[in-house]
């Protein structure tokens, strides 16, 4: 029997990868990721786990490290935020590139500088053509069917490619939740022992990462990029599987709130659950406002996005990191660029909010439906909350 | 405390011949390195997974769509060989104690002096401390060749590179070569060992020796490159045993902690003798040559005293 | 050289045919070859020991050879013959 407990995030996270029988976990500590390496440690050092747990020197010899693992055959894990995701960046192209099945959790956190341990997600925007599938966990819950499920969507033979899933730091990571367990004997059904197609072996010697003359470099990265787009079809297997197996149902992107409503916000990750909070402050008017939470961030789920936001008129994009220099946050880009294959586009709104760990209330969302009432920053995007006069 | 390294020796009569490192690779004419890199697979044999920092030999050994390796290789970026070594070799630990693989290959990181001295050297120190199961043997050729023979840290007093140029200003590398096998040896590993393709015996055994003790080895083997150093390509084999011979590259190994040196030269030749067989040393005046001198036999005499104790 | 579509690449582009390399001619960079003198030869093999092409290798008749497809003709081994057994050659072409 499954059993539920009350946990914090990190901790089931670190269960999911026992349940998961990582094979090699390679990890360097950074807040707000520490809890669950920490965890994963004690639990390879009772020995109810069978892994090898290698403490690197860097986060870039974590990554460094995942590879060789995963070349050699092995199931491997490991953990990173802010600038340990940035640290690791140059191999994380090359994980994917190699097609290797690692999981990743990234505990979402800011980039510096000003140096800063609190929660957005500038660090995994940053790193969002890394080519690895991308997904977010909105609570601990989520979190830890996700981290079950990547390993089996990684390694599924149409797909093998990295998955990073990503949580909000401290928010998440550091929550105490009532979670359920999954009991071993049915996740060991769920999920089989990893087999590679590839794998660096004596016996049939391969070569892997050779020099990508210009006669097949673009090649390799269709092929890549293919593997991507095409992992939407297993992801959404997997997660059907996991609801009928487990009982709670998963989708790309989720939906709430009336459907005539007019006024959508997007969100990704744990503001997802404020703004459900904030609809029925909206509401209490009418039917004004729904909401569209990306599950799914890479490969972009653009047809379930576009379905859901069919009547929309008013699109309140809420982004969790400044792309600097251009005209919105990193979701809201790729929504306009979507919603420009319609003939009538809703109007965009884009609030850049929560950077660095400052709270966000149902207050405030409520507030930023009001602006996109009156047709405030229409088309434009705000950084929000910040202080502009001493 | 000596422990002895139990291996099956290499000797003049039963040299492997079989290279696991095809013909038809993309070496410059005399390459030194790729030479020393597969006396190091021979001595490995084909039960050796290797993972190669990005350096000349990944770029001469893989352009797709063909590979030299005749064992399984990887190639992951410049810096990380070490890393990504210690991850194949817990990847083959795990697996074998769950009984997926019947027995662990050998584990080789090959990487040049750039990527090991410079940019690879926290990798490099990284896996030595956490005592993975593997060979590291870095291919020195005294600079970064591959990108078009600029200095690295271990490119030696006085050479010219690219970045290192001559002029009226400088005598070209204005610093002292850094030893790299003595960083390794900080590391309390049980075996690190310089080697030289000249010495062809006495490298495969510390190859043997090294893949023998359990924890982590580390072997740095003079690579002569006729391309960066402008020396002759015939005479590659003749300056590798020229650097043994005048001290500027002593041969030794330390075993557990023991150092011993391992070249029979007893009186060290002038390095004159080895610097003017290359180009890049031609820019040197009487004075410059002397301090060299000095400093060789300072080392030498030093790594004597090492070996005493 | 045939190269594959995207479809038919291996997995990350692995290649996974051992040694191929060895179809590439490396001989034809070379200008000189060496040629080897039979009556000073004794055989020692110590030309195919220093050899950077791995492609000196001992004949029927237990002579050290090399391979002119890929010899690049660095010339290493006529410089460490220990008897003078063997003389660098030029190309005619």
């Amino acid at each position: 029997m499954a059993k539920r407990i009350g946990i914090e995030n990190s901790l089931a996270v670190a269960e999911a990868v026992k349940l998961a029988r990582a094979e090699v976990i390679a990890a360097y500590p950074i807040t707000p990721q520490t809890h669950i390496v920490e965890e994963l440690s004690q639990i390879v050092a009772n020995g109810e786990l069978e892994a090898e747990f290698i403490p690197v020197e860097s986060e870039h010899s974590a990554m460094s490290a995942a590879i060789g693992a995963s070349a050699a055959g092995a199931r491997v894990y490991t953990a990173t935020a802010s600038q340990g995701l940035a640290l690791m960046h140059e191999i994380l192209f090359i994980a994917s590139s190699l097609r290797l099945p690692i999981v990743m959790t990234v505990a979402n956190r800011s980039l510096s500088g000003p140096i800063s341990i609190w929660n957005d997600h500038s660090d995994v925007m940053a790193e969002r053509d890394m080519g690895w599938i991308q997904v977010f966990g909105e609570n601990g819950q989520e979190v830890f069917d996700l981290t079950i499920m990547a390993f089996r969507i990684a390694e599924d033979k149409r797909v093998l490619l990295p998955v990073a899933v990503n949580m909000d730091g401290f928010i998440l990571t550091h929550m105490i939740e009532s979670i359920e367990i999954e009991e071993q004997e049915k996740i060991d059904k769920f999920l089989p022992p990893y087999k590679p197609v590839l794998r660096l072996d004596p016996a049939h010697p391969i070569s892997m990462g050779p020099v990508g003359v210009p006669e097949i470099y673009a090649e390799a990265k269709k092929q890549q990029e293919v593997a991507l787009l095409e992992s939407k079809a297993v992801i959404k297997e997997v997660f059907k599987e996991w609801a009928e197996q487990f009982g709670r149902a998963y989708n790309l992107i989720e939906t709430n709130g009336p459907e005539q409503a007019e006024v959508v916000f997007i969100t990704m990750g744990s503001l997802g659950e404020t703004v459900m909070s904030a609809l029925d402050l909206i509401n209490v008017q009418g039917d004004k406002a729904r909401q569209v939470r990306i599950r799914l961030w890479r490969p972009f789920p653009e047809e379930e996005l576009l379905a859901a936001l069919e009547g929309a008129k008013k699109v309140i994009v809420i982004d969790r990191a400044v792309s600097f220099g251009t005209s919105y946050g990193p979701v809201a880009g790729e929504i306009r660029s979507m919603l420009y294959k319609l003939k009538e586009q809703p109007e965009v709104y884009n609030f850049i909010c929560g950077l660095g760990g400052r709270d966000v209330t149902r207050q405030e969302f409520k507030q930023m439906y009001e602006l996109a009432e009156q047709g405030q920053y229409k088309d434009k995007y705000l950084i929000w909350g910040v202080r502009e006069n001493d | 405390m000596t422990r002895e390294i139990n291996f099956e020796k290499i000797t003049a009569k039963n040299i492997p011949t079989e290279s696991l490192i095809s013909c038809g690779h993309r070496g410059c004419q005399g390459c030194g390195e790729v030479l020393a890199m597969g006396m190091v697979m021979k001595a490995a044999g084909p039960n050796t997974i290797v993972a190669n920092a990005t350096g000349c030999m990944e770029i001469i050994t893989s352009p797709f769509p063909q590979t030299a390796w005749k064992t399984p290789w990887i190639h992951v970026a410049f810096e990380n060989a070490a890393a990504v070594a210690s991850g194949i070799e817990a990847a083959l630990k795990i697996l074998k104690k769950k009984g997926q693989i019947k027995d662990k290959p050998n584990v080789i990181a090959f990487a040049g002096d750039g990527g090991t001295a410079d940019i690879g050297l926290q990798a490099l120190s990284g896996a030595l401390e956490r005592g993975h199961n593997f060979l590291y043997v870095c291919l020195d050729n005294e600079a970064y060749m591959n990108t078009g023979i600029q200095r690295s840290s271990s490119t030696p007093f006085g050479a010219s590179t690219t970045t290192s140029p001559p002029g009226k200003k400088s005598k070209g590398q204005c610093t002292w070569k850094k030893n790299v096998a003595m960083i390794a040896a900080a590391h309390d590993i049980p075996y690190v060992a310089t080697a030289s393709p000249a010495y062809h015996l006495d490298l495969m055994n510390k190859v043997r020796k090294a893949l023998a003790v359990e924890g982590p080895a580390y072997i740095q083997i003079y690579s002569p490159c006729p391309t960066g150093w402008k020396s002759k390509p015939e005479q590659s084999i003749e300056i590798a045993r020229l650097a043994v011979q005048t001290g500027v590259f002593p041969l030794f190994e330390v075993e557990y902690g023991k150092f011993k040196l391992t070249q029979k030269t007893k009186e060290l030749k002038p390095v004159e003798q080895y610097l003017k067989l290359q180009k890049r040393f031609r820019h040197l005046q009487e004075e410059d040559i002397a301090y060299i001198q000095d400093k060789v036999k300072a080392n030498f005499e030093k790594l004597q005293k090492l070996c005493e104790l | 050289m045939n190269y594959p579509s995207w479809r038919t690449l291996e997995l990350g582009a692995a290649i996974t045919t051992p040694g191929n390399a060895a179809e590439l001619k490396t001989g034809d960079w070379r200008t000189e070859f060496p040629v080897l003198d039979e009556e000073k030869c004794v055989k020692c093999g110590l030309c195919a020991i220093y050899c950077p092409e791995f492609c000196i290798h001992e004949d029927d008749t237990g002579y050290f050879r090399a391979d002119l497809y890929y010899c690049k003709g660095c010339g290493i081994c006529v410089h460490e013959c220990p008897k003078d057994a063997l003389t660098m050659q030029l190309e005619e072409k």
